[in-house]
């Protein structure tokens, strides 16, 4: 897609850290009552991530009083007014659709061990 | 003023608005367009236009120029360069512009209606469902006309087909307008125009964008 690149590049968001699918994450929802604007924070899973310069998407879910939700967010659009990183999972696929038939104990992801790399860094 | 001007998609991506819509936009990269003849009412022509050539950023190489069309960019004498792409766009006035001047991107302003010429993408050999959107027969209980057109006409009387009943045949490939589209954002500076919504064609396609 190098031909829409430049129109693209207008479009992209910087604010964005670096996530992958399996990480929990915090959206923080631009959400407009009226004409006040506050912020509603989405947590959960990100299960995919549909990659595409500035139409690319998350799938995030969650499980509210024992009911899947899943929330896909345009991830350079306005709404998305900034993403936190809770946690970060370890995964072995791109996309975690298994989650979907999976309840409780079996739906967890582990923890991804970062120890290693953090010193790595130092 | 000339209304027109001759461009090719690049593709299609998306504007987000600062209160938080998003617009699906087709980009098109117009021009920067040369004028390389006019036509008036008053003239040997008969009626009001201008030829444009698509100015590109790879110029044809001269060898693959026909001679007729090499014979037809030195009659400019304004030293137009042939271009792959010519195409006419009729004026209601007398022509104002002279060859050689350019038309630029910039001739559009955001929130312009807009028509699009297109060459469709080509179908190939096409069955009436997806060429007329004709309904599908049964496809259990033994049916076995799940795909066909059904009846195409009577036996004693009239005993024929009659013309142009619709039948599959070559779908797409075809000069397709499309009215009443908008301008969503210009970008005279890249010769970018973007369109809200589809425009016919494939990717790389030839299009001419009007004002309506």
């Amino acid at each position: 897609m190098n031909r829409l690149d430049g129109v693209e590049k207008t479009q992209l968001k910087e604010n964005i850290p670096a996530f992958q699918p399996g990480d929990s994450l915090k959206v923080h929802v631009r959400i407009k009552e009226g004409n006040k604007e506050r912020l509603q924070v989405f947590e959960g899973v990100c299960i995919a991530r549909k990659h595409g310069g500035a139409r690319e998407t998350i799938t995030v879910r969650k499980v509210s009083f024992g009911v899947g939700v899943e929330r896909i967010f345009p991830l350079h659009a306005t709404i998305v007014d900034h993403i936190d990183v809770v946690r970060r999972g370890k995964v072995r696929r791109a996309k975690l659709y298994y989650l979907r038939d999976l309840r409780g104990k079996a739906a967890r992801i582990k923890e991804k061990d970062t120890r290693n790399k953090a010193q790595a860094a130092k | 003023m000339i209304s027109g001007i001759i461009g090719r998609k690049v593709g299609m991506t998306q504007i987000f608005a600062e209160d938080g819509t998003v617009t699906p936009v087709t980009v098109i990269k117009a021009g920067p367009c040369v004028v390389v003849q006019t036509k008036s009412a008053t003239g040997a022509d008969g009626y009001n236009a201008v030829q444009l050539g698509l100015v590109e950023d790879k110029p044809v190489r001269l060898k693959n120029v026909s001679k007729p069309l090499q014979g037809h960019f030195e009659k400019t004498g304004a030293g137009v360069p042939p271009t792959r792409v010519l195409k006419e766009i009729r004026l209601t006035g007398e022509p104002e512009a002279s060859v050689g001047d350019q038309v630029k991107a910039d001739i559009f302003v955001d929130g312009d209606k807009i028509e699009i010429v297109g060459r469709s993408k080509g179908k190939g050999f096409a069955g009436t469902i997806k060429r007329h959107n004709f309904a599908r027969g049964p496809e259990s209980h033994g049916s076995m006309n799940v795909r066909a057109p059904g009846s195409i006409g009577q036996s004693a009387y009239p005993s024929r087909v009659i013309k142009g009943t619709r039948s599959s045949g070559h779908m797409g490939d075809e000069r397709v307008t499309v009215k009443g589209l908008t301008v969503a954002k210009v970008d005279a500076e890249n010769n970018l125009i973007m369109i809200r919504g589809a425009v016919p064609g494939a990717n790389g396609s030839v299009v001419i964008v009007k004002k309506s």
